[in-house]
């Protein structure tokens, strides 16, 4: 039941956002940096806790900053009067990510969301600076100031059962993944694919191929082609966009979605899809900063806690319907983890001993692949 | 379909939108203006060409209104540039500026839609011979409207008195006034066509590469033409040559990577940049050629009565 409404929240603001986004005051500045295009959209004006976001992508994403700005807006409808929001999207990783965090303390947030890995640094050094400003880093690991904390999604739970499904659902017994980065949280993802499809088939192979890119419609598209002319029968991403969505629905194959529910791209095509609902963390987090009772922490959430939401299990039969059920309820539980011995590390040699469990620190640093994946890890 | 004949049409896909918009931009800057908008307009007739088809349910239409808003974003340029003479470069980094975020703007209902398709032709037997059948027969209209559009820009430009005129107007636009052309209206007319191919680049994005509208869904393809005008020397069959090498290499190495050949990903992704580069450069290594070729008013300002 519990999931059900998680996922019937996460449906509604995924619906209803057009609508909000429009009838809120909003203004576009643009910044002229360098080709990148910033713009600043600035909400409501008299508040006392100001909390403010920055997005690797555009809000209209439909992916992985669209389900960030879902939880700006849920902040927004919560707490209402007691707070202003501002974002800033597509701001590049790298040194203008450092410029616009720094504009931002200085603006008078009192709390700055910084919502990808490659904002970690440039965090860090600002937060240095504005010791009186909270900073809460997405997926990183780095907190060098008492004002930092961080926080991440498991999104790699969802990974491991969308690896169990594609596993009884491939024909060809090889699945296509579309890669972005390679930093722990998508290799986390890879591996805990691998793991979850060789529960089903220990013979299953993962081809890989990595865009470079969280966003970029075309190259994800052509990457899809791509893996599916080489044999792949099911699509999997860890970029933002819908295209491979559309490119498995135009090749006939099945596919996952990601970070959003993708179904309308795809009513024939998706699996499933895993869903970041980030919207009642962020709730939290500002509302501690109003009572005065924020603290710095180190926050590692899940299907237990209601931040990564399967969508719909559909396109497929009813027994591996059940048993993508039957192992989400598993993870869910806290009975199971995903990255449980025995594991074998890519080269052959022992990760993890039957029943040993693996820490968190070293997940968040993975940087190697699990036996299985064909692909050589970009170092 | 056989994995060779899906590759090339995958090639022919990435390497269309490219084409169109350097052609575009290239007649511009034969006729001495560079226009930095590029990515702008296209990105405009992307949210155009995908919100028209979606309304009125034909992607024919959402092509024709593409071309249109294209056209009139350039107006807006051509009219700071070319009638109250502002910088040009400074200019066109604003009309791609403005381009983002308004369509962003513009196509904030548009997200999370499924758009509207231009389906690809299909004729029968011919469509069906092995190998060539699909790539010749059995692409969209505007693949075969892009080869066109290059073929009639070469033919333009170099066997026709107006192109030669346009040319003049590049070259030396203080000669061509003398001579008593309208270099304004000449110059207004070469931008609006560039206008005009940016934004069919932008709806092919749109209604055929990717049928969905997403903020910024051009990602950079506007600069990648501006550099193939560049790197292919104002020269139309070579920036066909430049587009279709870049969809090359970009395909080849994704299908590299999914081969698993252990090559660094992060190599492979700059290879298409490097490779374009590197051949552009070599064809065009003549420097009496290259002096030739490039437009000698490009980016200049134009006041009559000066």
């Amino acid at each position: 039941m519990v999931k059900t409404k998680d996922y019937e929240n996460a449906r509604k603001y995924a619906g209803n956002s057009g609508k909000r986004i429009t009838s809120m005051k909003k203004t576009i500045l643009s910044l002229a940096v360098a080709a990148a295009a910033l713009s600043l959209g600035t909400m409501s004006a008299e508040a006392k806790v100001k909390a403010c976001w920055i997005y690797v992508g555009p809000i209209g994403d439909f992916g992985y900053s669209y389900q960030h700005h879902q939880g700006l807006l849920e902040v927004q409808k919560e707490l209402g009067d007691q707070v202003e929001t501002a974002y800033l999207e597509s701001v590049p990783e790298g040194a203008d990510a450092e410029r616009a965090i720094e504009r931002f303390a200085r603006s008078g947030c009192n709390i700055i969301f910084t919502t990808s890995f490659g904002f970690m640094d440039a965090t860090n050094k600002v937060a240095g600076k504005f010791p009186e400003v909270k900073f809460e880093h997405a997926t990183g690991y780095k907190r060098e100031h008492p004002n930092v904390a961080t926080y991440n999604s498991k999104f790699h739970e969802g990974r491991y059962v969308q690896g169990v499904i594609a596993a009884k659902m491939s024909k060809t017994g090889v699945a296509g993944y579309i890669a972005s980065f390679p930093i722990p949280e998508v290799v986390l993802g890879i591996n805990a694919f691998m793991l979850g499809a060789q529960t089903v088939n220990p013979d299953f192979k993962v081809k890989v191929v990595w865009a470079n890119t969280w966003f970029d419609a075309g190259k994800e598209a052509d990457a899809a082609k791509a893996l599916i002319d080489q044999g792949v029968d099911i699509i999997t991403q860890h970029t933002d966009s819908t295209a491979p969505m559309q490119v498995a629905t135009e090749r006939g194959i099945k596919a996952f979605g990601q970070a959003t529910d993708m179904i309308k791209f795809g009513p024939q095509t998706q699996l499933t899809a895993i869903v970041d609902d980030w919207g009642p963390y962020y709730v939290k987090r500002v509302k501690a900063v109003i009572d005065g009772t924020w603290e710095q922490h180190d926050v590692w959430d899940g299907m237990k806690e209601g931040n990564v939401v399967m969508a719909p299990y559909t396109n497929m039969p009813d027994d591996v319907k059940k048993l993508a059920e039957e192992t989400e309820a598993k993870i869910k539980s806290g009975e199971f983890n995903p990255y449980t011995g025995p594991i074998t590390k890519q080269d052959g040699t022992e990760w993890l001993k039957p029943g040993e469990v693996a820490d968190n620190g070293t997940l968040l640093g993975l940087n190697f692949y699990v036996k299985g994946v064909d692909d050589k890890l970009p170092q | 379909m056989g994995m060779l004949e899906a590759v090339l049409m995958t090639i022919a896909t990435a390497a269309t939108p490219l084409l169109i918009a350097a052609v575009g931009e290239l007649v511009s800057e034969r006729a001495g203006v560079l226009n930095l908008g590029v990515e702008g307009m296209m990105v405009m007739g992307a949210v155009t060409g995908f919100g028209v088809a979606l309304t009125t349910g034909s992607p024919w239409l959402g092509i024709f209104a593409a071309i249109a808003v294209g056209a009139l974003f350039s107006l807006l340029f051509a009219f700071l540039t070319l009638t109250l003479v502002t910088n040009q470069v400074a200019t066109g980094l604003a009309l791609t500026l403005l381009g983002l975020g308004l369509s962003g703007m513009l196509g904030e209902s548009f997200v999370g839609l499924p758009g509207v398709k231009l389906t690809n032709i299909d004729i029968p037997f011919l469509s069906d011979i092995p190998l060539i059948g699909r790539l010749i027969f059995g692409q969209d209209p505007v693949f075969y409207l892009s080869i066109l559009l290059t073929a009639g820009v070469a033919w333009f430009l170099f066997r026709s008195r107006v192109g030669l005129t346009l040319r003049s107007v590049g070259d030396n636009h203080g000669s061509a006034h003398a001579l008593g052309i309208n270099v304004i209206l000449i110059r207004y007319l070469a931008v609006m066509f560039g206008g005009a191919c940016a934004g069919l680049a932008g709806a092919y994005l749109s209604l055929v590469y990717t049928p969905q509208w997403v903020e910024n869904m051009t990602a950079g393809r506007g600069w990648i033409a501006l550099a193939l005008v560049v790197f292919a020397s104002w020269r139309p069959w070579r920036v066909l040559a430049g587009a279709y090498l870049f969809g090359a290499v970009t395909i080849g190495q994704l299908h590299a990577q999914a081969l698993g050949i252990g090559v660094p990903s992060q190599l492979l992704s700059s290879l298409p940049y490097l490779a374009t580069v590197v051949v552009l450069v070599l064809i065009s290594r003549n420097r009496r050629m290259t002096m030739v070729n490039t437009p000698a008013s490009l980016g200049r300002p134009f006041v009559p009565d000066r």
